[in-house]
Protein backbone atom coordinates (compact mmCIF):
# COMPACT_ATOMS: atom_id res chain seq x y z
CA UNK A 1 0.00 0.00 0.00
CA UNK A 2 1.24 3.56 -1.06
CA UNK A 3 0.98 5.78 1.61
CA UNK A 4 2.79 8.80 0.47
CA UNK A 5 3.43 10.31 -2.88
CA UNK A 6 5.06 7.24 -5.02
CA UNK A 7 8.10 8.89 -6.51
CA UNK A 8 8.95 8.20 -10.22
CA UNK A 9 12.54 6.29 -9.00
CA UNK A 10 10.01 3.40 -8.67
CA UNK A 11 9.48 1.09 -11.18
CA UNK A 12 5.95 1.40 -11.83
CA UNK A 13 6.14 5.08 -11.77
CA UNK A 14 9.46 5.52 -13.94
CA UNK A 15 7.27 7.20 -16.55
CA UNK A 16 4.20 9.35 -14.64
CA UNK A 17 4.25 12.81 -14.44
CA UNK A 18 5.71 13.49 -11.21
CA UNK A 19 4.24 17.18 -11.38
CA UNK A 20 1.33 15.61 -11.60
CA UNK A 21 1.58 13.34 -9.04
CA UNK A 22 2.35 15.65 -6.34
CA UNK A 23 -1.03 17.55 -7.34
CA UNK A 24 -2.64 14.53 -5.98
CA UNK A 25 -4.05 14.35 -2.64
CA UNK A 26 -2.65 11.44 -0.19
CA UNK A 27 -5.18 9.24 -0.11
CA UNK A 28 -6.26 9.53 -3.93
CA UNK A 29 -3.39 6.85 -4.25
CA UNK A 30 -5.23 4.17 -2.04
CA UNK A 31 -8.42 4.57 -3.33
CA UNK A 32 -9.28 1.12 -5.39
CA UNK A 33 -12.73 0.09 -6.72
CA UNK A 34 -12.96 -4.07 -5.63
CA UNK A 35 -14.64 -5.94 -7.97
CA UNK A 36 -15.07 -9.83 -7.47
CA UNK A 37 -16.61 -11.96 -10.10
CA UNK A 38 -18.33 -14.96 -9.05
CA UNK A 39 -17.77 -18.19 -10.46
CA UNK A 40 -18.61 -18.66 -14.19
CA UNK A 41 -19.77 -14.92 -14.45
CA UNK A 42 -18.98 -12.15 -17.10
CA UNK A 43 -18.12 -8.86 -15.64
CA UNK A 44 -17.59 -6.18 -18.62
CA UNK A 45 -16.64 -2.74 -17.87
CA UNK A 46 -16.35 0.34 -20.68
CA UNK A 47 -14.17 3.07 -19.33
CA UNK A 48 -13.61 6.47 -21.14
CA UNK A 49 -11.36 9.65 -20.15
CA UNK A 50 -11.95 13.10 -21.44
CA UNK A 51 -11.92 15.12 -18.91
CA UNK A 52 -9.13 17.77 -18.18
CA UNK A 53 -7.11 17.76 -14.72
CA UNK A 54 -4.93 14.50 -13.58
CA UNK A 55 -6.84 11.63 -12.65
CA UNK A 56 -6.00 8.06 -11.14
CA UNK A 57 -8.47 4.99 -11.35
CA UNK A 58 -7.41 1.81 -10.09
CA UNK A 59 -9.63 -1.29 -10.00
CA UNK A 60 -8.60 -4.33 -8.65
CA UNK A 61 -10.72 -7.51 -9.72
CA UNK A 62 -11.15 -10.83 -8.33
CA UNK A 63 -12.38 -13.53 -10.77
CA UNK A 64 -13.44 -16.92 -9.39
CA UNK A 65 -13.25 -20.10 -11.29
CA UNK A 66 -13.63 -19.72 -14.84
CA UNK A 67 -14.76 -16.45 -14.68
CA UNK A 68 -14.30 -13.52 -16.79
CA UNK A 69 -13.53 -9.78 -16.46
CA UNK A 70 -13.42 -7.79 -19.79
CA UNK A 71 -11.94 -4.30 -19.61
CA UNK A 72 -12.03 -2.06 -22.25
CA UNK A 73 -10.28 1.55 -21.74
CA UNK A 74 -9.81 4.68 -23.63
CA UNK A 75 -7.48 7.75 -22.02
CA UNK A 76 -8.18 10.97 -24.35
CA UNK A 77 -7.80 13.41 -21.66
CA UNK A 78 -5.68 16.62 -21.86
CA UNK A 79 -4.02 15.81 -18.53
CA UNK A 80 -1.76 12.92 -16.73
CA UNK A 81 -4.19 10.45 -16.65
CA UNK A 82 -3.22 6.86 -14.78
CA UNK A 83 -5.27 3.58 -15.04
CA UNK A 84 -4.46 0.77 -13.04
CA UNK A 85 -6.00 -3.07 -13.22
CA UNK A 86 -4.71 -5.24 -10.77
CA UNK A 87 -6.11 -8.78 -11.82
CA UNK A 88 -6.17 -12.21 -10.03
CA UNK A 89 -7.79 -15.13 -11.93
CA UNK A 90 -8.78 -18.43 -10.17
CA UNK A 91 -8.26 -21.38 -12.65
CA UNK A 92 -10.19 -21.57 -15.82
CA UNK A 93 -10.80 -17.48 -15.55
CA UNK A 94 -10.19 -15.14 -18.41
CA UNK A 95 -9.15 -11.35 -18.78
CA UNK A 96 -9.09 -9.31 -21.52
CA UNK A 97 -7.93 -5.84 -21.51
CA UNK A 98 -8.22 -3.95 -24.63
CA UNK A 99 -6.75 -0.01 -23.63
CA UNK A 100 -6.28 3.33 -26.43
CA UNK A 101 -4.10 5.98 -25.05
CA UNK A 102 -4.35 9.01 -27.64
CA UNK A 103 -3.85 12.69 -27.62
CA UNK A 104 -1.41 15.60 -28.09
CA UNK A 105 -0.25 18.59 -25.46
CA UNK A 106 2.28 17.42 -23.19
CA UNK A 107 0.42 14.92 -20.83
CA UNK A 108 1.33 11.51 -19.93
CA UNK A 109 -1.34 8.63 -20.38
CA UNK A 110 -0.70 5.24 -18.67
CA UNK A 111 -2.14 1.76 -18.38
CA UNK A 112 -0.32 -0.07 -15.54
CA UNK A 113 -1.76 -3.50 -15.38
CA UNK A 114 -1.03 -6.58 -12.94
CA UNK A 115 -2.07 -9.65 -14.07
CA UNK A 116 -1.96 -12.42 -11.48
CA UNK A 117 -1.67 -16.26 -12.67
CA UNK A 118 -1.59 -18.21 -9.38
CA UNK A 119 -4.35 -21.13 -10.18
CA UNK A 120 -3.84 -23.48 -13.18
CA UNK A 121 -5.38 -23.04 -17.02
CA UNK A 122 -6.19 -19.26 -16.29
CA UNK A 123 -5.78 -16.82 -19.72
CA UNK A 124 -5.45 -12.93 -20.06
CA UNK A 125 -4.72 -11.05 -23.30
CA UNK A 126 -4.17 -7.31 -23.20
CA UNK A 127 -3.92 -5.04 -26.12
CA UNK A 128 -3.04 -1.23 -25.82
CA UNK A 129 -2.50 1.14 -28.78
CA UNK A 130 -0.84 4.41 -28.53
CA UNK A 131 -1.70 6.97 -30.75
CA UNK A 132 0.39 10.53 -29.80
CA UNK A 133 1.19 14.33 -31.22
CA UNK A 134 2.40 16.91 -29.72
CA UNK A 135 5.03 16.48 -26.96
CA UNK A 136 2.80 13.74 -25.26
CA UNK A 137 3.98 10.23 -23.98
CA UNK A 138 1.44 7.05 -23.92
CA UNK A 139 2.65 3.98 -21.77
CA UNK A 140 1.77 0.30 -21.25
CA UNK A 141 3.25 -1.09 -17.93
CA UNK A 142 2.44 -4.55 -18.12
CA UNK A 143 3.14 -6.74 -15.27
CA UNK A 144 2.60 -10.84 -15.02
CA UNK A 145 2.65 -12.88 -12.29
CA UNK A 146 2.56 -16.89 -12.74
CA UNK A 147 2.80 -18.48 -9.62
CA UNK A 148 4.19 -22.10 -9.19
CA UNK A 149 0.66 -22.89 -8.75
CA UNK A 150 -0.09 -21.61 -12.18
CA UNK A 151 0.31 -24.25 -14.66
CA UNK A 152 -0.96 -24.22 -18.42
CA UNK A 153 -1.15 -19.95 -18.10
CA UNK A 154 -1.54 -18.18 -20.98
CA UNK A 155 -0.91 -14.61 -21.27
CA UNK A 156 -0.12 -12.22 -24.18
CA UNK A 157 0.43 -8.48 -24.63
CA UNK A 158 0.12 -6.81 -27.05
CA UNK A 159 1.38 -2.82 -27.41
CA UNK A 160 1.72 -0.83 -30.84
CA UNK A 161 2.12 2.93 -30.74
CA UNK A 162 1.72 5.28 -33.42
CA UNK A 163 3.52 8.83 -33.40
CA UNK A 164 1.98 11.55 -35.21
CA UNK A 165 5.05 13.92 -34.95
CA UNK A 166 8.46 13.93 -33.58
CA UNK A 167 8.26 14.63 -29.85
CA UNK A 168 5.54 12.31 -29.07
CA UNK A 169 6.50 9.69 -26.96
CA UNK A 170 5.52 6.05 -26.28
CA UNK A 171 7.32 3.49 -23.26
CA UNK A 172 5.89 -0.50 -22.85
CA UNK A 173 7.03 -1.96 -20.44
CA UNK A 174 6.59 -5.80 -20.37
CA UNK A 175 7.07 -7.40 -16.73
CA UNK A 176 6.94 -11.16 -16.65
CA UNK A 177 7.55 -13.24 -13.47
CA UNK A 178 7.19 -16.81 -14.06
CA UNK A 179 7.51 -19.53 -11.49
CA UNK A 180 6.02 -22.46 -13.30
CA UNK A 181 7.15 -24.61 -15.97
CA UNK A 182 3.94 -25.52 -18.29
CA UNK A 183 3.42 -21.89 -19.41
CA UNK A 184 2.81 -19.54 -22.37
CA UNK A 185 3.68 -15.91 -22.49
CA UNK A 186 3.56 -13.80 -25.38
CA UNK A 187 4.59 -10.16 -25.57
CA UNK A 188 4.89 -7.80 -28.44
CA UNK A 189 6.16 -4.23 -28.78
CA UNK A 190 6.41 -1.63 -31.71
CA UNK A 191 6.83 1.60 -31.92
CA UNK A 192 6.00 3.45 -35.35
CA UNK A 193 5.11 6.53 -37.38
CA UNK A 194 1.96 6.86 -40.13
CA UNK A 195 2.53 4.99 -43.10
CA UNK A 196 3.69 7.81 -45.62
CA UNK A 197 3.17 5.81 -48.49
CA UNK A 198 -0.60 4.93 -47.08
CA UNK A 199 -1.43 8.34 -46.62
CA UNK A 200 -0.26 9.50 -50.24
CA UNK A 201 -2.18 6.84 -52.22
CA UNK A 202 -5.36 7.92 -49.89
CA UNK A 203 -4.65 11.36 -50.87
CA UNK A 204 -4.24 10.31 -54.51
CA UNK A 205 -7.66 8.68 -54.55
CA UNK A 206 -9.25 12.32 -53.18
CA UNK A 207 -9.38 11.93 -49.70
CA UNK A 208 -8.39 14.85 -47.80
CA UNK A 209 -5.57 14.92 -44.92
CA UNK A 210 -7.63 14.25 -42.15
CA UNK A 211 -10.50 12.13 -43.40
CA UNK A 212 -7.25 9.80 -44.43
CA UNK A 213 -5.54 10.64 -40.97
CA UNK A 214 -8.83 9.39 -38.88
CA UNK A 215 -9.52 6.25 -41.42
CA UNK A 216 -5.74 5.19 -40.48
CA UNK A 217 -5.87 6.10 -36.77
CA UNK A 218 -9.41 4.57 -36.19
CA UNK A 219 -7.53 0.67 -38.23
CA UNK A 220 -4.66 1.25 -36.42
CA UNK A 221 -6.50 1.61 -32.59
CA UNK A 222 -9.23 -0.80 -33.24
CA UNK A 223 -7.31 -4.07 -32.66
CA UNK A 224 -7.71 -3.06 -29.11
CA UNK A 225 -11.08 -3.04 -29.41
CA UNK A 226 -11.60 -6.22 -31.51
CA UNK A 227 -12.82 -8.47 -28.74
CA UNK A 228 -15.66 -6.01 -27.74
CA UNK A 229 -18.59 -7.55 -28.32
CA UNK A 230 -20.95 -5.02 -28.20
CA UNK A 231 -21.42 -2.83 -31.41
CA UNK A 232 -22.55 0.58 -29.34
CA UNK A 233 -20.01 0.67 -26.40
CA UNK A 234 -17.22 0.07 -29.48
CA UNK A 235 -19.05 2.86 -31.57
CA UNK A 236 -18.79 5.49 -28.02
CA UNK A 237 -15.18 4.37 -27.81
CA UNK A 238 -14.22 4.98 -31.24
CA UNK A 239 -16.06 8.01 -30.86
CA UNK A 240 -14.36 9.35 -27.83
CA UNK A 241 -10.89 8.54 -29.34
CA UNK A 242 -11.30 10.08 -32.27
CA UNK A 243 -12.74 13.26 -31.42
CA UNK A 244 -9.56 14.23 -29.82
CA UNK A 245 -7.74 13.88 -33.06
CA UNK A 246 -10.26 16.11 -34.98
CA UNK A 247 -9.34 18.63 -32.92
CA UNK A 248 -5.35 18.07 -33.63
CA UNK A 249 -3.71 20.45 -36.11
CA UNK A 250 -1.54 18.16 -37.60
CA UNK B 1 -6.33 18.98 -71.26
CA UNK B 2 -2.92 18.08 -69.85
CA UNK B 3 0.22 20.64 -71.00
CA UNK B 4 3.68 19.93 -69.18
CA UNK B 5 6.18 22.27 -69.99
CA UNK B 6 9.77 22.04 -69.91
CA UNK B 7 9.38 20.04 -66.15
CA UNK B 8 12.33 19.76 -63.95
CA UNK B 9 11.59 17.39 -60.48
CA UNK B 10 14.42 16.00 -58.26
CA UNK B 11 14.73 13.57 -55.33
CA UNK B 12 16.73 13.90 -52.45
CA UNK B 13 18.79 16.27 -54.31
CA UNK B 14 18.62 14.17 -57.73
CA UNK B 15 17.93 15.45 -60.41
CA UNK B 16 15.56 12.45 -62.52
CA UNK B 17 13.02 14.68 -64.81
CA UNK B 18 15.17 17.36 -66.74
CA UNK B 19 13.14 19.24 -69.10
CA UNK B 20 9.89 17.09 -70.33
CA UNK B 21 7.14 18.70 -72.12
CA UNK B 22 4.40 16.96 -73.52
CA UNK B 23 0.48 17.70 -74.07
CA UNK B 24 -2.24 15.71 -73.82
CA UNK B 25 -5.71 16.28 -75.50
CA UNK B 26 -8.99 15.12 -74.81
CA UNK B 27 -9.77 12.01 -76.20
CA UNK B 28 -6.29 11.07 -76.83
CA UNK B 29 -4.20 8.04 -75.15
CA UNK B 30 -0.53 8.23 -74.92
CA UNK B 31 2.25 5.47 -74.58
CA UNK B 32 5.01 6.50 -72.60
CA UNK B 33 7.70 3.82 -72.35
CA UNK B 34 11.30 4.33 -71.81
CA UNK B 35 14.02 2.37 -70.18
CA UNK B 36 14.77 1.59 -66.68
CA UNK B 37 15.89 4.47 -64.59
CA UNK B 38 14.41 7.09 -67.03
CA UNK B 39 12.14 8.60 -64.92
CA UNK B 40 8.53 7.21 -65.92
CA UNK B 41 7.44 6.57 -62.38
CA UNK B 42 8.83 9.85 -61.06
CA UNK B 43 6.90 11.31 -63.56
CA UNK B 44 3.53 9.60 -62.49
CA UNK B 45 4.27 10.62 -59.07
CA UNK B 46 5.07 14.25 -59.72
CA UNK B 47 1.87 14.76 -61.62
CA UNK B 48 0.24 12.67 -58.44
CA UNK B 49 1.85 14.96 -56.04
CA UNK B 50 3.74 12.68 -53.93
CA UNK B 51 5.52 14.25 -51.07
CA UNK B 52 9.15 14.08 -51.62
CA UNK B 53 9.36 15.02 -55.21
CA UNK B 54 9.91 18.27 -55.88
CA UNK B 55 9.84 20.64 -58.97
CA UNK B 56 12.47 22.48 -59.84
CA UNK B 57 11.22 23.91 -62.98
CA UNK B 58 8.79 23.86 -65.35
CA UNK B 59 5.12 24.06 -65.31
CA UNK B 60 2.29 21.43 -65.65
CA UNK B 61 -1.31 23.06 -66.42
CA UNK B 62 -4.24 20.41 -66.53
CA UNK B 63 -7.87 22.22 -67.61
CA UNK B 64 -6.51 25.54 -67.38
CA UNK B 65 -5.57 24.69 -63.79
CA UNK B 66 -2.27 25.10 -62.35
CA UNK B 67 -1.95 21.69 -61.34
CA UNK B 68 1.26 22.32 -59.33
CA UNK B 69 -0.13 24.33 -57.06
CA UNK B 70 -2.52 21.56 -55.72
CA UNK B 71 -2.21 19.27 -52.81
CA UNK B 72 -2.28 15.34 -53.66
CA UNK B 73 -6.43 15.14 -52.86
CA UNK B 74 -7.14 18.33 -54.68
CA UNK B 75 -5.51 16.95 -57.88
CA UNK B 76 -7.86 13.78 -57.25
CA UNK B 77 -11.13 16.25 -56.83
CA UNK B 78 -10.10 17.99 -60.31
CA UNK B 79 -10.22 14.63 -62.12
CA UNK B 80 -6.59 13.01 -62.08
CA UNK B 81 -6.20 9.81 -61.31
CA UNK B 82 -2.72 7.82 -60.60
CA UNK B 83 -2.85 4.05 -61.32
CA UNK B 84 0.34 2.73 -58.65
CA UNK B 85 2.73 0.36 -60.25
CA UNK B 86 2.53 -1.06 -56.41
CA UNK B 87 -0.65 -0.67 -55.04
CA UNK B 88 -0.52 0.16 -51.03
CA UNK B 89 -1.90 -2.53 -48.29
CA UNK B 90 -4.31 -0.28 -46.10
CA UNK B 91 -4.56 -2.97 -42.94
CA UNK B 92 -8.03 -2.58 -41.09
CA UNK B 93 -9.65 -0.01 -44.08
CA UNK B 94 -11.76 -2.13 -46.02
CA UNK B 95 -12.16 -1.40 -49.58
CA UNK B 96 -15.66 0.06 -49.51
CA UNK B 97 -15.32 1.96 -46.96
CA UNK B 98 -11.89 4.05 -48.42
CA UNK B 99 -13.42 4.27 -51.94
CA UNK B 100 -16.53 5.66 -50.65
CA UNK B 101 -14.95 7.76 -48.47
CA UNK B 102 -12.64 8.93 -51.38
CA UNK B 103 -15.74 9.23 -53.86
CA UNK B 104 -17.36 11.57 -51.30
CA UNK B 105 -14.72 13.73 -50.22
CA UNK B 106 -14.37 14.10 -54.06
CA UNK B 107 -17.81 15.34 -54.52
CA UNK B 108 -17.55 17.47 -51.36
CA UNK B 109 -14.82 19.32 -53.09
CA UNK B 110 -16.86 19.59 -56.39
CA UNK B 111 -19.53 20.83 -54.31
CA UNK B 112 -21.76 17.52 -54.99
CA UNK B 113 -24.19 15.94 -52.72
CA UNK B 114 -22.52 12.48 -51.37
CA UNK B 115 -23.68 9.27 -52.55
CA UNK B 116 -26.00 7.36 -50.42
CA UNK B 117 -24.84 3.70 -49.52
CA UNK B 118 -26.99 2.14 -51.79
CA UNK B 119 -25.94 4.23 -54.73
CA UNK B 120 -22.33 3.17 -54.05
CA UNK B 121 -22.96 -0.28 -53.26
CA UNK B 122 -24.76 -0.08 -56.50
CA UNK B 123 -21.91 1.81 -58.65
CA UNK B 124 -19.27 -0.72 -57.12
CA UNK B 125 -20.94 -3.61 -57.78
CA UNK B 126 -21.18 -2.00 -61.76
CA UNK B 127 -17.38 -1.51 -62.00
CA UNK B 128 -16.22 -4.91 -59.81
CA UNK B 129 -18.22 -6.62 -62.70
CA UNK B 130 -16.67 -4.97 -65.48
CA UNK B 131 -13.07 -6.00 -64.20
CA UNK B 132 -14.59 -9.21 -63.12
CA UNK B 133 -13.38 -8.92 -59.24
CA UNK B 134 -15.60 -10.37 -56.69
CA UNK B 135 -17.46 -7.72 -54.54
CA UNK B 136 -16.07 -10.28 -51.87
CA UNK B 137 -12.39 -8.91 -52.72
CA UNK B 138 -14.24 -5.46 -52.25
CA UNK B 139 -15.30 -6.21 -48.68
CA UNK B 140 -11.40 -6.85 -47.65
CA UNK B 141 -9.19 -4.55 -46.24
CA UNK B 142 -7.39 -2.51 -49.06
CA UNK B 143 -5.35 -4.38 -50.85
CA UNK B 144 -4.27 -6.75 -47.61
CA UNK B 145 -3.82 -10.38 -49.32
CA UNK B 146 -4.06 -9.38 -52.94
CA UNK B 147 -2.31 -10.82 -55.52
CA UNK B 148 -0.41 -8.27 -57.94
CA UNK B 149 -2.95 -8.98 -60.45
CA UNK B 150 -5.98 -8.60 -58.08
CA UNK B 151 -4.16 -5.52 -56.73
CA UNK B 152 -3.75 -4.06 -60.54
CA UNK B 153 -7.27 -5.03 -60.75
CA UNK B 154 -8.18 -3.71 -57.56
CA UNK B 155 -6.72 -0.11 -59.17
CA UNK B 156 -8.84 -0.37 -62.02
CA UNK B 157 -11.79 -1.36 -60.15
CA UNK B 158 -11.17 2.37 -58.48
CA UNK B 159 -10.67 3.97 -61.14
CA UNK B 160 -14.34 3.05 -62.38
CA UNK B 161 -15.76 4.07 -59.44
CA UNK B 162 -13.42 7.20 -59.34
CA UNK B 163 -14.65 8.04 -63.02
CA UNK B 164 -11.35 10.59 -63.60
CA UNK B 165 -11.16 12.92 -66.32
CA UNK B 166 -7.48 11.87 -66.77
CA UNK B 167 -5.94 8.84 -65.93
CA UNK B 168 -1.87 8.50 -65.32
CA UNK B 169 -1.60 4.61 -65.22
CA UNK B 170 2.16 3.40 -64.18
CA UNK B 171 2.84 0.17 -64.97
CA UNK B 172 -1.06 -1.18 -64.74
CA UNK B 173 0.33 -4.18 -67.02
CA UNK B 174 3.47 -5.71 -64.50
CA UNK B 175 2.48 -8.27 -62.49
CA UNK B 176 -0.58 -9.28 -64.77
CA UNK B 177 -1.09 -13.38 -66.29
CA UNK B 178 -2.49 -12.90 -70.26
CA UNK B 179 -6.53 -13.16 -68.89
CA UNK B 180 -6.14 -10.53 -66.36
CA UNK B 181 -4.34 -8.64 -69.23
CA UNK B 182 -6.96 -8.39 -71.60
CA UNK B 183 -9.59 -7.51 -68.66
CA UNK B 184 -7.95 -5.07 -67.69
CA UNK B 185 -6.80 -3.62 -71.36
CA UNK B 186 -10.61 -4.00 -71.87
CA UNK B 187 -11.42 -1.72 -68.45
CA UNK B 188 -9.13 1.00 -69.55
CA UNK B 189 -11.06 0.97 -73.08
CA UNK B 190 -14.51 1.30 -71.31
CA UNK B 191 -14.07 3.82 -68.42
CA UNK B 192 -11.72 5.54 -70.01
CA UNK B 193 -11.82 5.59 -73.90
CA UNK B 194 -14.25 8.65 -74.63
CA UNK B 195 -13.96 11.98 -76.28
CA UNK B 196 -13.60 13.91 -72.86
CA UNK B 197 -11.37 12.12 -71.12
CA UNK B 198 -7.50 10.99 -71.67
CA UNK B 199 -4.83 8.50 -70.47
CA UNK B 200 -1.06 8.40 -69.54
CA UNK B 201 -0.09 4.86 -70.12
CA UNK B 202 3.80 4.14 -68.31
CA UNK B 203 4.48 0.71 -69.73
CA UNK B 204 7.32 -1.49 -70.54
CA UNK B 205 5.47 -3.67 -72.73
CA UNK B 206 3.81 -3.58 -76.43
CA UNK B 207 1.15 -6.17 -75.33
CA UNK B 208 -1.15 -3.88 -73.27
CA UNK B 209 -1.20 -1.48 -76.17
CA UNK B 210 -2.74 -4.19 -78.30
CA UNK B 211 -5.43 -3.99 -76.03
CA UNK B 212 -5.59 -0.62 -75.76
CA UNK B 213 -4.65 1.46 -78.87
CA UNK B 214 -2.12 4.41 -77.87
CA UNK B 215 -2.42 7.77 -80.40
CA UNK B 216 0.47 8.22 -79.68
CA UNK B 217 4.09 6.72 -78.00
CA UNK B 218 6.59 8.94 -76.70
CA UNK B 219 10.04 7.54 -75.71
CA UNK B 220 11.93 8.80 -72.19
CA UNK B 221 15.32 8.49 -71.30
CA UNK B 222 17.31 10.38 -69.16
CA UNK B 223 14.41 12.75 -67.77
CA UNK B 224 13.03 14.21 -71.36
CA UNK B 225 10.91 12.34 -74.23
CA UNK B 226 13.05 12.15 -76.93
CA UNK B 227 11.27 10.71 -79.44
CA UNK B 228 7.17 10.47 -80.48
CA UNK B 229 5.58 8.31 -82.97
CA UNK B 230 2.35 6.35 -83.24
CA UNK B 231 1.85 2.32 -82.03
CA UNK B 232 4.33 1.58 -84.81
CA UNK B 233 7.34 3.40 -82.47
CA UNK B 234 6.04 0.49 -79.71
CA UNK B 235 6.03 -2.18 -81.94
CA UNK B 236 9.59 -0.99 -83.47
CA UNK B 237 10.89 -1.01 -79.81
CA UNK B 238 9.58 -4.18 -78.93
CA UNK B 239 11.18 -5.77 -81.64
CA UNK B 240 14.81 -3.60 -81.64
CA UNK B 241 14.90 -2.55 -78.15
CA UNK B 242 16.00 0.88 -77.14
CA UNK B 243 19.36 1.62 -78.26
CA UNK B 244 17.95 0.56 -81.50
CA UNK B 245 15.50 2.49 -82.04
CA UNK B 246 16.90 6.12 -79.92
CA UNK B 247 20.42 5.67 -82.48
CA UNK B 248 17.64 5.35 -85.97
Amino acid sequence: MITNTPSTKLEEWRYADSKALDSFAPEAFEKTQKIAVQQSDTYRECLSFDSSGPLLHRVSIDLAKNARAEVFAVIAAGDYTRVELEVNLASGAHFEFGGITIGGGNAVREFVTRTIHNAPDATSNQTVRSVHWDEATGNFLGRIDVGREGQRTDAAQDFKALLLEKGAAANAKPELEIFADDVKCAHGAAIGQMDEMARFYMASRGLSPDIAKRLLVRAFIADALGELNDEAQQERLFDVALASLSEAAL
Amino acid sequence: MLQINDLHAEIDGKTILKGLSLTVNAGEIHAIMGPNGAGKSTLSYVLGGRPGYEVTGGSVTFNGTDLLALDPHERAATGLFLGFQYPVEIPGVSNLQFLREALNSQRAQRDQEPLTGGEFIKLAKEKAGLLKLDMEMLKRNVNVGFSGGEKKRNEMVQMGILDPAFAILDETDSGLDIDALKVVGEGINAIMRQPEKAVLLITHYQRLLDYVQPDFVHILSDGRIVKTGDAELARQLEAGGYDEVMAA
